[in-house]
């Protein structure tokens, strides 16, 4: 399906694989992900979702084809495309030893903000995310949720145009959960594109208005959400997933 | 710049919150050169100042055994203990019980053995003094006496060095003892009366004096001790410890998730690598102030002699920045090729022991022969011993040392192009 109008993601006959490995992981891959967006990205373990996240974000090089974000190349060198989007891996991805302030300093500076601009920023994003308290403890000494909180907050400190967000509520509970929704969705209104991955198919319903299925290293299906649904004639994205992935073990 | 000094904080941060990585970079050096300087020192003092004890088991009753004893007293190098002669086969026991290092047991025939060794080589001289005609009156001399095996106990503490110097020493005794009793022979042979004591005094006393005197760079003749000798090498271990910190540090942002977030960002992974090097580079050099301060001012509270700071500070600063430099280089090296933190530990430590065992601060390099005096040239620890050396022990400056620096250098650059090499190969930049 064409999308019409700025493109945050444009993935054109994208083909892929590890060079320990010679099964492709992604072979003539077409996606388009539309501006201002947010869009989810959905498959069972090993399908992909981890690589197509890296190759967009330039952790990985694409072998064949083309990744442009925000109209430009994407690639391990193209430190300009990086300056455009924000990451927030699944793992956490900061210094245990630092505080929340002390990460932000450091990525914040490495994200290409200045003194003033970091402070600004730490300060604003520390208040949204409610750890103002604890903004000088070593972040080693927090809670899951917590982590997770400071785990977005450097991901967002540099107010990416796209956000890439690798399953960001993972082990959290439910007030952690439902704050980080409401800020990505805040988030969006003014104009962040989200790409978001998750295991957690409610909470895609709540966030998500764009979304595609991988599985093998191939789209099984892709639209606005509300029409995803009606076109297989399910209810949830749960039921649509299970119809589409089956119910098989994945390795 | 600011990337890079927000990087230098971050890594500051870092590194004083590591309490046991701080513990093994200072804490650990510093009880280490406290600890080989006083065990070093002490063996200074017992070959130099202190006396070794030795049981003497006399089981002769002649004159020669009581002179050889008399000689090993002057020596001024041993406590003389006698015991008493049935006491012979239980030297080792007599020896635990008087806390004496060494035994010797004089065998019964010791003076007799002597006594013909003299005469057999009297008779010798006379003969030839006297020409072949006249050999009948000389008297015909009897077949070359030797003298029983004196038996020298040890306690297996006393390193080989110490042992070949009680030997000689001891070996020096029996040599007066034998020459004495020659020359008293030889006398009475030719003059039919006894040597004068103050002849053969004259005879035997005759030996030249030898004075020992260490070279210099600037001529001055300042005598090493343990301090001088130590605290240069230990520093330059201390310096390579890093590795247990840095190494580690390394490894720990590679595995971990913050990795991949450095690698979307727009800065590249050098600024950090560079960042490290600064930061640990201001901690080797810290580690040297400390390591020498306690040298210079903590030292001599101990008992232990001060360490002198060589005249050319300038070099001394150059030479310790390169070693700095170049420890730092290793250590993110090991850290960039390790896959864990268990691998760069280990790896480190061991690799930096075994760079100390070529270089020269275990074992002196010039002990050392074939491919072990090769290798010595590829530890960098090695260039560095070599600048400290120069520098401490023979008050050198800082031409002196430029060959070393310059080695140290290139050591350095291989390094980091081999630690450059590696991120790419490992697509880290």
């Amino acid at each position: 399906m064409a999308i019409t109008g700025a493109l945050a993601i444009n993935i054109e006959h994208m083909g892929f694989r590890y060079p320990d490995n010679d099964k492709v992981s992604f072979a003539d891959l077409n996606l388009q992900v539309a501006k201002g967006t947010r869009f989810g990205l959905f498959g069972p373990n090993g399908a992909g979702k981890t690589t197509l996240m890296n190759l967009m974000t330039g952790v990985l090089s694409v072998t064949d084809g083309s990744i442009k974000l925000l109209g430009k190349e994407t690639g391990e060198q193209n430190k300009e495309v990086n300056k455009l989007f924000g990451f927030v891996p699944q793992d956490f991805s900061f210094y245990h030893e630092l505080s929340p302030a002390e990460n932000l300093e450091f990525f914040g500076a490495w994200a290409g903000l200045s003194q003033k601009e970091i402070t600004d920023r730490t300060n604003e994003l520390l208040q949204i995310l409610g750890l103002e308290d604890v903004r000088n403890k070593p972040v080693e000494k927090f809670s899951g949720g917590m982590k997770r909180r400071v785990n977005l907050a450097i991901g967002v400190v540099h107010n990416p145009q796209v956000l890439f967000l690798d399953e960001p509520t993972v082990g959290v509970d439910v007030q952690t959960r439902t704050a980080i929704i409401n800020y990505l969705l805040e988030l969006n209104k003014t104009g962040t594109t989200l790409i978001y991955t998750s295991h957690q198919l409610n909470e895609a319903e709540d966030l998500c208005e764009e979304i595609a299925m991988i599985d093998e290293g191939k789209i099984i299906t892709q639209g606005h959400i509300d029409d995803v649904l009606k076109a297989h004639n399910h209810e949830s994205l749960e039921e649509l997933f299970i119809n589409l992935t089956g119910k098989a073990y994945r390795n | 710049m600011f990337k890079l000094w927000i990087s230098i904080k971050k890594d500051i941060r870092i590194l004083l919150r590591d309490k046991v990585g701080i513990s093994l970079m200072f804490v650990m050096p510093i009880i280490l050169v406290v600890v080989v300087t006083s065990i070093q020192n002490s063996t200074f003092q017992l070959v130099n100042k202190n006396k070794l004890p030795i049981v003497i088991c006399n089981t002769d009753t002649g004159k020669a055994s009581t002179q050889f004893i008399e000689s090993v007293n002057k020596i001024g190098m041993f406590t003389v203990t006698q015991t008493s002669k049935d006491k012979a086969a239980a030297i080792a026991s007599d020896m635990e019980s008087k806390d004496a290092l060494l035994g010797v047991v004089i065998p019964s025939d010791f003076s007799k053995v002597v006594n013909e060794k003299a005469k057999n080589a009297s008779d010798k001289a006379m003969a030839a003094f006297s020409g072949q005609a006249d050999s009948v009156k000389a008297g015909t001399p009897k077949p070359a006496v030797s003298l029983s095996a004196l038996n020298l106990y040890y306690n297996p503490v006393l390193q080989e060095q110490l042992r070949f110097s009680i030997q000689g020493a001891i070996q020096s005794a029996l040599q007066i003892v034998q020459t004495r009793q020659t020359l008293r022979t030889l006398y009475y042979d030719s003059n039919e009366k006894e040597l004068p004591k103050s002849l053969e005094n004259e005879m035997l006393n005759s030996s030249t004096t030898i004075n020992m005197l260490p070279t210099s760079k600037d001529g001055t003749r300042t005598t090493p001790n343990a301090s001088q000798h130590n605290v240069p090498a230990w520093t330059i271990f201390a310096m390579f410890f890093v590795i247990m910190s840095l190494g580690g540090s390394v490894v720990r942002e590679k595995v971990s998730g913050s990795f991949i977030r450095l690698k979307t960002l727009p800065t590249n992974y050098l600024v950090g690598l560079l960042s490290k090097q600064l930061t640990y580079l201001v901690v080797t050099l810290i580690q040297a102030v400390i390591i020498f301060s306690i040298g210079i001012c903590f030292f001599p509270v101990i008992g232990l002699p001060p360490l002198n700071l060589p005249s050319d500070l300038f070099a001394l600063f150059l030479v310790t920045l390169v070693c700095g430099w170049c420890a730092v280089s290793y250590s993110i090296c090991v850290g960039v090729f390790a896959n864990t933190q268990e691998q760069s530990n280990g790896f480190g430590a061991i690799s930096i022991v075994i760079l100390a065992c070529i270089g020269g601060l275990m074992v002196p390099s010039f002990a050392m022969q074939g491919i072990a005096k090769t290798l010595t040239n590829i530890s960098p620890m090695h260039w560095c011993l070599e600048a400290y050396y120069s520098l401490f022990l023979q008050n050198g400056k800082l031409s002196d040392v430029l060959n070393n620096i310059g080695s140290l250098f290139i050591i350095t650059v291989i390094i980091q192009i081999v630690t450059y090499l590696g991120l790419k190969r490992k697509n880290l930049i």
